[in-house]
């Protein structure tokens, strides 16, 4: 190619430098990008509603029975296991954030000007997604082997606000850890920690039929107060100090979350 | 370099992590519309190059210009300008070809109603349009690649990275893939940063060729100036036995550019000439008893590595 055409031809390329995009764009194309992750994932789907389901069935048919809480135990556990099924759908983001983080993916979008708050925001978009469609099949489960809430139109609102409000902090933490393990097998061994915290909590057995020593943690530990303000807004029972406690801790972690979140971030990233 | 320009200058490049200089004070200039070869072992510090000049690592320090802007001070004209295809096309499996289309053109800014199209007249070019619904998982490494490149393209940069394209690739795909660079630079003036361990990739690919070596460059030019500075010729001496190997091994020592103990041949280099041939032959053979046959052949490649990096790109590549 001779001297000629080539200048010619980068004087031509020069005067188009592609414009820039809306930010806008980045988060809608983010989260799209998540949500069509979510609906190819049908494993990671089936598994995140079959299990809180079917620890639902085992509870009230298997356990149940044997559980005195002073109500149907249907009534009692449904809050529970809601919880349950929240925690393990959020947790869930520690391994889609890992995948990204791993295996270049971060690097293609980072060459697209995505910033790191899109790029984790659009897993936590999908993660509040997909545990919408799980939460609705569990009350739809509760639903027929007989749980009956007495709920007014704010309660169902105040309850799906604290639901809300706890998935999204654990979906932060969630993508903390993922940004914390060098590999999706790692990141997923960490779901098991908010998968566990409900058993040492009130959401299957009241907190007095637990030994001392544990009584002290499940009593001051974040799932307490968020299954009680929920079991006091589907069912009327005393709510007392735990809706602020439960707001409190979400908040709280939440904020966590997304500070240490976007400091790993930058540091992962060597930027 | 003027700002409407799209080439590369580098000067004094370093970046280190911790103590390890993995970079270590580079310098270089690439010419709009060239196809620079950037070539090393594993580890000579490629990655980190391109890393640096796409902005998605900050030096430690020096100073880049890609495109006529600074790659610290103005990384989003730069990421504008740039395409990169890096290491290991970093895809989701379970998106479809178009999937990643979509989502490319999105995050470029294209306008809607064009994204449909540059996508598939890309899909096209790089021969995936029966593919592209298909999930990613079920790609070939040659598909993945060529998925990559389009990829790269979708808002017609001026300026293409390329971080060992071929790698792990079938001879097919690798033709493929080469022709298709060599008519983006031709055709349509896009200057390409290439990396590679292959030293018939630059040859066959390149314009000019930086040989890298523990972070810095060993040498530059174009191939045949690397080839001729290295030696023009390589004299190619078949031994009689194994003693006779050993023994004009320890002759030749560092001088060996070619060493193949299982068909006893040595290899060493030479200008060519009947005069050097005669001095070279009566230097290792003095008594006309180890030399079997011999052959005066054209230096590749790899003896210009040999010569500069003490090593044979097949070894530290663990091929």
């Amino acid at each position: 190619m001779s001297e000629l055409t080539l200048t010619a031809n980068h004087l031509v390329r020069a005067a188009a430098l592609p414009a820039a995009r809306g930010r806008s764009t980045e988060w809608t194309t983010l989260i799209g990008r998540c949500l069509r992750l979510v609906r190819r994932n049908l494993d990671a789907m089936i598994t995140s509603i079959m299990l809180p389901v079917l620890l639902m069935l085992i509870f009230v048919y298997l356990f149940g029975g044997a559980i005195n809480t002073g109500t149907a135990y249907v009534t009692y556990v449904v809050p529970g296991v809601l919880l349950l099924c929240a925690s393990f759908g959020a947790a869930g983001t520690a391994v889609t954030v890992s995948q990204d983080m791993n295996g270049g993916i971060v690097d293609r979008f980072r060459s697209l000007d995505v910033r790191g708050a899109t790029l984790l925001g659009g897993h936590v978009v999908a993660s509040v997604a997909r545990n919408a469609v799980s939460t609705a099949l569990v009350f739809g489960v509760a639903f027929a082997i007989g749980f009956r809430p007495h709920a007014g139109p704010l309660d169902w609102l105040g309850a799906t606000g604290v639901l809300l409000m706890y998935v999204l902090a654990i979906s932060w933490l969630s993508a903390v850890a993922g940004l914390v393990a060098r590999s999706a097998e790692a990141a997923n061994g960490f779901t098991f920690l908010p998968m566990f915290l409900p058993y040492a909590s009130s959401a299957f057995v009241p907190i007095d039929t637990m030994p001392h020593w544990l009584r002290g943690f499940a009593e001051y530990q974040p799932i307490t107060p968020v299954i009680e303000t929920l079991r006091g807004l589907l069912l009327g029972t005393p709510v007392g100090s735990s809706w602020w406690q439960a707001l409190a801790w979400c908040g709280g972690l939440l904020a966590v979350g997304v500070t240490l979140s976007g400091v790993l971030f930058r540091r992962r990233t060597g930027s | 370099m003027a700002a409407d320009s799209n080439g590369i200058e580098v000067e004094g490049l370093v970046r280190a992590f911790k103590d390890v200089r993995a970079v270590d004070g580079i310098d270089l200039a690439v010419a709009p519309g060239e196809i620079y070869g950037f070539l090393g072992p594993n580890g000579a510090g490629k990655s980190t190059t391109v890393h640096m000049l796409t902005t998605l690592l900050p030096p430690t320090a020096g100073r880049a210009t890609v495109a006529g802007f600074d790659v610290v001070k103005n990384g989003p004209e730069v990421r504008r300008a740039i395409g990169a295809a890096l290491q290991e096309a970093a895809l989701d499996p379970l998106l479809t070809g178009r999937d990643h289309m979509r989502l490319q053109t999105a995050l470029h800014g294209i306008p809607r109603h064009e994204r449909a199209r540059r996508s598939d007249d890309l899909l096209e070019r790089v021969g995936l349009t029966l593919a592209a619904d298909r999930r990613v998982r079920t790609y070939s490494g040659g598909m993945k690649r060529r998925l990559d490149l389009a990829l790269a393209l979708v808002h017609r940069p001026r300026l293409l990275f390329l971080d060992e394209p071929t790698t792990g690739l079938d001879p097919q795909s690798r033709n493929a893939l080469w022709q298709e660079v060599g008519r983006l630079a031709k055709e349509e003036g896009v200057t390409v940063f290439l990396t590679t361990q292959y030293l018939e990739e630059a040859d066959r690919l390149a314009h000019r060729v930086a040989v890298l070596h523990g972070g810095r460059i060993v040498a530059d030019g174009t191939p045949q100036e690397l080839k001729a500075a290295a030696a023009a010729q390589r004299l190619d001496l078949t031994l009689a036995d194994r003693d006779a190997y050993a023994q004009v091994q320890r002759v030749l020592g560092d001088r060996a550019l070619h060493a193949d103990p299982a068909g006893l041949t040595l290899g060493v280099g030479t200008d060519g000439s009947a005069a050097h041939l005669r001095q070279l032959l009566d230097e290792i053979d003095p008594h006309s008893a180890l030399v079997r046959t011999f052959e005066v052949r054209g230096a590749t490649l790899d003896d210009v590595f040999l010569a500069l990096t003490g090593t044979t790109a097949e070894e530290t590549a663990g091929v």
